[in-house]
């Protein structure tokens, strides 16, 4: 961080720009205006989007009573929770694979390999799913969950990867050495010193990827077999016909929890050192 | 294998560490030989230094004796036994790291029982063990303190009683003094020494701190450029250094030109000397070093047995006064003189002709 | 030490054994996520490829036929009537709306996203984690939710209408949806905070100094912004401009739902080819052209950003 400079008269300092500070208030303001309103409907009385009726909890009660969310929401939660821990203990043994080491054979393949969902876009992987899958369930007549759980698990590793990674790496490694040297086998060093150490970027890990498997619409769109909703997939389902005020309930009640997940999330990586 | 083995026989001549033409190749971008044919034999209860500049290769033997690194070549064995192939957790060796490692997670006590309950020790000796060494660094008080919370002095205690408490035969130590201030490093340095007695541990300290080594050990390497140039004693080291680089890096030194016939030398500037001759120095031109503080200066003509020179430059500097001379033969040389309370004999003038007379045994023939 | 204690171990054999054991470990290691990537992720890719030079079935799905015409339809058709080779107008008219609304997007979030970044940067250290944590946490939350957010907004019965009909600025609600206006407000909206994290840590590494010196050199605000600042948060800026473009070309849910069944993008177009469209082939060769242009911007800005460093910068 450079020296913040000396006190200089308004107008002159270099930190300012004309015309910077009005638009990024803007842009706040234009980032949280659409949600603030989406919110705000989804206590709205009447059935009208447009007309304000007074403040209910009428859609909430509608559609917690509704059997499809339901469904749908138990089914998100569990593909979330299946996905993000599977790809999570994925994600930290490559972590621990493919950090604080020099060069090994194979090394630029393994990370390309654990990137490569990042680099592909969303609809291409869904529908080379699909086909794959598609050809699989025909072959094995079995259409269970196990397709969204192993889609949504390599997605999910990349991003359980990162912050275990940026975790790893900021780890002293003599800390390890230490352990060894004091007689500590090296499963013993991982459990006693390694995991504890690395334990917060663990949870920021599983938490960023049961985040992205519970956003995810379109992969699971392709992958999903009839009957397979996801609150995603239902809540796309809906929009096709005339959106209720429900949608708007849902949407909150799924903002309300990914922002207390990001929340968390954001504590747990910046309080570091 | 029982890291816990006591070793408090009296055969204080046996080897206990055996480094057994060793040599280190790191291959990055270029190839960097860490260390090139080393061979040396540390000695049972015995205060040993590896003392060189940065990058001369001490800090991976020690890695290596550790087991942290595999040797390229040579072996390495400890009380006779062969270790290359010990991975570190099975090496009855522990290090204290330059930076002390100490387990951010843990107290100060969790730290110092670690190695002991890793080896599977019933917890009643644990405890016991724990109290001794909390004891034994004076750090009572503090058990149940991250380590964190701590001072550095304080950290590099712990350090030293987590790696002590499994009773290692030969304890490694790198640089370990090097984070503390003036003030602390002195005292540790004698904590340091106490602890070796007490505890009748091999030590292995490395260090780039000539004083340090001069103080602490009972035998010191010194280390150039993946190499050992020299090992022996303290005073052997500082007063019959074997090379140049040896005398160079530990204290001051005059190199001066002399020809060597049948155990005497003559210096080109005059006189001649009965000498120290190291191991392959065959009679003949030589460089000889003379110590500042082995040679003194009076003003006036030189006199039988003394050497005639022009003083350049003197230099006070509190406890002594560093005279600096040209010698007739061109040759500079320094010599340095305890300083008497004021009022005493004056050093002598700059640019007047004075005379410099070497103490007997002073002049140490080097093997360049 | 004697002659007879020399090296019993070859030259470089505990090295050797160290690496190797060390390598195997982190295969190993490496090996769950390997495996759960290739099943579901990268191995259909690879089965993609093969599809896409088959020939159609009748009812979606595959003949095991070879076929060339997975790969020409994407921008050839036959006429119907003379069995002439013809543009495909509507395959081309799509990537071509991809095409520029990723690129209008891209410049409307650099609009709003530098001197948001900017703004950020230059708070003071503590405030700074508070106003990254707002742009943060629209970025991590549902991007259908805020998609839908938005439709709230431009609806024939939404916000924005209804405040231009009370104000009386407009007496017929102004049709906003399904329009490549709404495909791109969405985009932008949605994809913003992808623009301002990157600038932000360009921004953030910035040497005020530098910017005091070009002042101290006589300087205009705007010269010193041009000449000295931008070239300097030059990295932030690609980096960010590459991450809004590259979602914005595979985009599927914005456009699917503010675009509706019209203005397909390039996403859309793939999805077609999976449902009523039934052409497999076609969309496996749809979606690998999208890959591939999304790796050429991937490599691209891999490129430019290692010159840079190996600038200096």
């Amino acid at each position: 961080m450079a020296d913040r400079p000396v006190k200089q008269p308004k107008g002159y300092s270099v930190r300012t720009l004309p015309g910077f500070a009005v638009l990024a208030l803007f842009t706040f303001f234009a980032l949280y205006a659409p949600i603030t309103i989406l919110v705000a409907y989804s206590f709205n009385a009447g059935t009208s989007l447009a007309i304000w009726e007074g403040f209910s909890l009428r859609w909430y009660y509608q559609a917690a009573a509704n059997e499809a969310v339901q469904d749908a929401a138990i089914r998100s939660l569990y593909l979330a929770f299946s996905a993000a821990t599977i790809a999570t203990i994925a994600a930290t043994m490559a972590a621990l694979a493919t950090t604080r080491t020099r060069h090994f054979p194979g090394k630029t393949m393994i990370y390309a390999l654990i990137n490569q969902p990042l680099m592909v876009p969303e609809i291409v992987t869904a529908v080379a799913l699909l086909i794959v899958f598609a050809a699989v369930k025909v072959w094995t007549g079995h259409t269970s969950m196990i397709y969204l759980i192993a889609a949504h698990t390599a997605f999910c590793v990349p991003f359980a990867y990162l912050p275990i990674r940026a975790r790893l790496e900021t780890m002293d490694t003599s800390l390890e050495a230490a352990a060894q040297d004091l007689y500590a086998s090296p499963w013993m060093t991982f459990r006693r010193v390694t995991l504890p150490l690395m334990w917060p970027g663990i949870v920021a890990g599983l938490m960023l990827a049961f985040v992205i498997s519970l956003d995810d619409v379109v992969i699971t769109e392709f992958v999903k077999s009839a009957g397979q909703d996801t609150l995603p997939t239902y809540m796309l389902g809906q929009l096709r016909r005339v959106v209720t005020p429900e949608v708007n309930a849902i949407s909150t009640v799924i903002l309300v929890a990914g922002a207390i997940l990001v929340t968390l999330f954001f504590r747990l990586t910046s309080r570091r050192g | 294998m029982d890291a816990t083995t006591n070793t408090q026989d009296s055969t204080t001549d046996a080897i206990a560490v055996e480094v057994d033409h060793v040599s280190k190749i790191f291959r990055g971008e270029q190839e960097v030989r860490a260390l090139d044919d080393v061979s040396v034999g540390i000695r049972k209860n015995e205060f040993f230094t590896l003392l060189g500049p940065s990058g001369c290769g001490k800090t991976t033997l020690l890695r290596l004796i550790a087991g942290f690194e595999p040797p390229t070549m040579g072996a390495i064995r400890l009380g006779g036994r062969d270790i290359s192939r010990l991975p570190p957790n099975q090496r009855p060796v522990n290090t204290v790291f330059q930076n002390y490692a100490l387990f951010p997670h843990m107290s100060v006590a969790q730290n110092i029982a670690f190695g002991l309950e890793m080896l599977g020790k019933p917890k009643a000796e644990v405890q016991k063990t724990v109290d001794e060494m909390l004891r034994l660094v004076r750090m009572e008080e503090l058990k149940n303190r991250r380590t964190g919370e701590i001072s550095g002095g304080q950290q590099q205690r712990v350090a030293l009683a987590r790696a002590l408490a499994p009773h290692p035969e030969v304890l490694l130590l790198d640089e370990p003094l090097s984070a503390l201030d003036l003030k602390l490093r002195k005292d540790m340095q004698i904590e340091l020494k106490r602890l070796q007695s007490e505890t009748g541990i091999t030590f292995i300290f490395v260090t780039h701190d000539q004083e340090e080594a001069l103080t602490m050990s009972d035998r010191i390497a010194v280390m150039s450029a993946g190499k050992i140039l020299q090992v022996g004693p303290p005073r052997d080291i500082y007063e019959r250094p074997a090379e140049r680089f040896v005398a160079n890096f530990i204290g001051e030194s005059n190199f001066l030109d002399a020809t060597l016939a049948g155990g005497k030398a003559t210096l080109a500037a005059g006189g001649t000397f009965d000498v120290h001759v190291p191991e392959g120095v065959r009679d003949g031109k030589v460089s000889v070093l003379v110590r500042p503080e082995h040679a003194t200066v009076h003003a006036g003509e030189a006199g039988e047995r003394e050497i005639a020179g022009t003083v350049e430059n003197v230099v006070y500097s509190g406890e002594a006064t560093v005279v600096h001379l040209r010698l007739a033969t061109g040759e500079a040389m320094k010599a340095r003189l305890s300083n008497a309370p004021q009022g005493g004999e004056a050093a002598p003038e700059t640019g007047s002709a004075a005379a410099v007379t070497i103490a007997p045994g002073a002049v140490t023939v080097l093997r360049d | 030490m004697s002659e007879m204690g020399a090296t019993p171990y070859p030259p470089g054999e505990l090295e050797r054994e160290a690496r190797a054991a060390d390598t195997r470990r982190r295969w190993l290691l490496s090996l769950p996520a390997l495996v759960i990537i290739i099943f579901a992720a990268a191995g259909p890719l690879l089965v993609m490829v093969v599809y896409s030079f088959l020939t159609p079935g009748d009812y979606g799905n595959v003949k095991w036929q070879f076929s060339l015409e997975g790969w020409t339809n994407t921008i050839v058709q036959r006429d119907i009537f003379d069995d002439t080779l013809i543009w495909a107008d509507a395959h081309l008219s799509i990537f071509w709306r991809s095409l520029s609304l990723s690129l209008i997007t891209t410049l409307l979030t650099l609009i709003f996203g530098v001197p948001t970044a900017w703004f950020i940067a230059t708070q003071p250290p503590g405030k700074r984690e508070f106003w990254l944590f707002l742009v943060t946490v629209p970025f991590w939350t549902n991007l259908l939710v805020r998609t839908i957010a938005i439709q709230e907004l431009i609806r024939s019965e939404g916000v924005i209408n209804l405040v231009l009909l009370k104000l009386g600025i407009i007496d017929a609600p102004l049709q906003m949806m399904f329009t490549d206006f709404a495909i791109g407000f969405g985009m932008t909206y949605v994809y913003l905070p992808l623009m301002v994290l990157p600038v932000y840590a360009a921004v953030d590494k910035l040497d005020f100094r530098l910017v005091e010196a070009a002042h101290d050199l006589y300087a205009s605000r705007w010269t010193a912004f041009r000449r000295v600042i931008l070239p300097l948060i030059k990295p932030g800026i690609i980096a960010g401009s590459i991450l809004v473009f590259i979602p914005c070309l595979g985009a599927y849910v914005t456009p699917r739902v503010l675009g509706g069944g019209k203005n397909l993008m390039f996403g859309n177009l793939i999805e077609l080819q999976f449902g009523q469209g039934r052409n497999w082939p076609l969309g496996a060769a749809l979606s690998l052209m999208l890959m591939v242009a999304v790796m050429v911007a991937l490599i691209w800005y891999v490129r430019v950003t290692s010159r840079e460093q190996a600038d200096g910068r």
